[in-house]
């Protein structure tokens, strides 16, 4: 595949087609827009209404184990008015950290078929690789820590991974070039240090200090993945200007 | 109009030589959704209709058919994977909603060009009926496009397709009993009313099956509903294509039909295919196709004792034409926007039937939401957001 983006024949806009575009917009001007019926709704005053009516969530944060008395030792770890915030946040990161995996090993095999990397930027994008998997177990062993099930998907863990889907998209299409899916890659890494530094706030709130031990480091590793993606990113679209 | 005979007689490729792989369905490479002329994309759209309609009609035999089972089951199996081929030519780009603007472009250029081909009178004026309402759902869809994702619907139908009202969405939905119409006779109708009758039932069966299963996705109620809203104008429209079929037809002289129909559609294709590699898939299909008809055609001859030739001599027009129809839908919006059914009959507004105006009535009296997504929109390229005048 073509790893720069070339001047070519896209036909998606106006000047490709100076004749029939012409003639579209004179036709669009002349023609009256929509107007609406009496009592039918705006889409606005829909959305508001269908937010009104849904008595509905997405889900709930399903109830530790230490709650239902099954692990009564960790009750007391739990605290604060809400402690399904903690666990659907910590499940969040988990999901979140999963996703990062997986995109990492998408990048790693598009870099291998374009062959653009040295061995030592191979390297560095397996070590971010593991990095990813080793923050989703630190998050594992919080949520166990406070007798969270950590294979439940809360509802922040379900909404991340709709959230994530286009990136998965991106990055995996094997025409999509590297400095496109990097660009994809600093949504994901901007994302995951604001998600950190929330988790460190909420953890530190809550009194769980080995947890928040644990999250700084993770979000010390994130930060250079971070500055990597966006480095190697600004280089790959400077190289090709 | 210019014709063609004796494209049937072919034999094309043997049935044992349609052979494929997984990576070569499943790995194909895709069309641009940015480079690739839109007509490219219009034809996988339809072909891909014409595929899974060629299943669905051959499942429905086999279920009346006890010595038919096997040699359904066989066609079928090309036929999956031709339909996988060609449906998996449409690259993750394109959103499903911009999918669907496509779809309704299909719908739009291929159901006018059909019209202005169909010699029975009637069987036109049915394909310039749906025509109008296809022509509305893309209005409704380019506005829901540009205010729920912030697209402009042009990027996909790329100048060929005009992007205005025709008959209100709103309006369209009638009493059952209003959408089914009098078909062709089976012994007197041309060889091309019944292709055209097969081709259009067939692409309009899989725009309701794609909105029915793509709908779900939105989380937008405003989308959710649309999609709701249209599939069940696409059912209306599978009925009403649907009727214009002779009942009577046994069931393999409908399979005999159906290949034939097949053949010419990816003749139509290869003829006008600008896309070099998919062009080359049109012909490899096109020679399968041929293989399939003459099957069918030994089939006939053994269950029926019937000369395949009796339905398919003649000439037909020299294909179905893939190019924007524009003048020919202005005119049609102009004289026939204000048509309305009654039974068979395409009649007057004021004339319409009570059963269709009491069922309209009742579906919209919580509110519609093609009229919600599309008030005050006006497409300009670029989204409504590009609007200079505006001063935004």
């Amino acid at each position: 595949m073509e790893n720069t983006t070339k001047i070519g024949l896209n036909k998606t806009g106006i000047q490709m087609s100076p004749i029939d575009s012409k003639r579209l917009i004179q036709i669009t001007q002349l023609t009256p827009p929509t107007l609406n019926l009496e009592n039918n709704p705006t889409i606005m005053e829909l959305r508001i209404q269908a937010v009104k009516e849904s008595a509905q969530s997405i889900g709930s944060v399903p109830a530790p184990a230490s709650l239902t008395g099954v692990v009564s030792t960790t009750l007391e770890k739990l605290s604060g008015n809400n402690p399904e915030i903690l666990i659907d946040k910590l499940s969040e990161r988990a999901a979140f950290e999963r996703t990062g995996t997986r995109l990492y090993e998408a990048l790693i095999a598009k870099a291998m078929g374009l062959n653009n990397l040295t061995s030592d930027q191979l390297a560095i994008l397996y070590k971010i690789r593991d990095d990813e998997a080793r923050h989703y177990r630190i998050v594992v062993d919080a949520l166990e820590s406070i007798g969270a099930d950590p294979t439940a998907q809360t509802p922040c863990a379900d909404l991340i991974a709709v959230a994530s889907l286009g990136n998965v998209q991106v990055i995996t299409d094997p025409r999509s070039t590297f400095a496109q899916s990097l660009n994809t890659l600093l949504t994901i890494e901007l994302t995951d240090n604001a998600g950190w530094e929330l988790l460190i706030d909420l953890a530190d709130k809550l009194g769980h200090k080995q947890m928040v031990q644990s999250f700084r480091h993770a979000l010390d590793q994130e930060n250079l993945h971070l500055a990597t993606i966006r480095d190697w990113l600004k280089q790959a679209v400077l190289e090709q200007a | 109009m210019t014709t063609i005979s004796g494209l049937f007689d072919n034999k094309g490729t043997p049935l044992e030589k349609q052979q494929f792989t997984w990576k070569e369905i499943g790995g194909i490479k895709p069309i641009s959704k940015l480079d690739d002329d839109a007509f490219t994309r219009v034809r996988i759209i339809l072909m891909n209709g014409i595929e899974v309609d060629a299943l669905r009609l051959k499942h429905i035999g086999a279920r009346f058919h006890r010595d038919l089972r096997v040699p359904l089951a066989k066609i079928r199996r090309i036929e999956q994977h031709q339909n996988t081929m060609i449906n998996w030519l449409l690259s993750a780009d394109h959103s499903p909603l911009e999918t669907t603007i496509a779809y309704e472009q299909t719908a739009i250029e291929i159901t006018a060009a059909v019209a202005q081909t169909e010699p029975d009178a009637y069987q036109a004026q049915a394909y310039r009926f749906g025509l109008l309402e296809d022509f509305d759902h893309l209005y409704r869809y380019a506005a829901l496009l540009d205010r729920l994702e912030g697209k402009d619907a042009n990027n996909i139908l790329q100048c060929y397709t005009d992007i205005l009202p025709g008959r209100p969405t709103w309006l369209e939905h009638r009493a059952p009993e209003d959408d089914v119409r009098n078909s062709y006779n089976r012994k007197d109708a041309a060889l091309i009313t019944k292709l055209h009758a097969a081709l259009i039932t067939a692409a309009e069966y899989q725009t309701h099956d794609y909105y029915m299963n793509i709908g779900p996705l939105f989380a937008d109620p405003v989308a959710r509903q649309i999609y709701a809203e249209i599939a069940s104008m696409e059912e209306q429209h599978v009925t009403q294509y649907g009727s214009l079929i002779d009942p009577e037809e046994t069931f393999i002289e409908k399979w005999l039909i159906h290949e034939a129909m097949e053949v010419y559609t990816y003749y139509s294709c290869a003829q006008q295919e600008t896309n070099p590699r998919i062009k080359a898939i049109w012909e490899r299909f096109l020679d399968y196709e041929l293989g399939h008809l003459n099957y069918v055609k030994e089939i006939m001859k053994k269950y029926e004792r019937r000369d395949p030739a009796e339905i398919l001599s003649g000439t037909i027009p020299s294909f179905v034409t893939f190019a924007s129809q524009r003048d020919y839908v202005r005119e049609v919006l102009t004289n026939e926007v204000d048509l309305r059914a009654n039974k068979t009959e395409y009649v007057p507004r004021e004339e319409e039937s009570q059963d269709s105006i009491n069922y309209k009535n009742y579906m919209n009296s919580e509110g519609n939401a093609s009229l919600t997504a599309s008030i005050g929109y006006k497409w300009l390229p670029g989204t409504e957001l590009n609007n200079k005048a505006k001063g935004e």
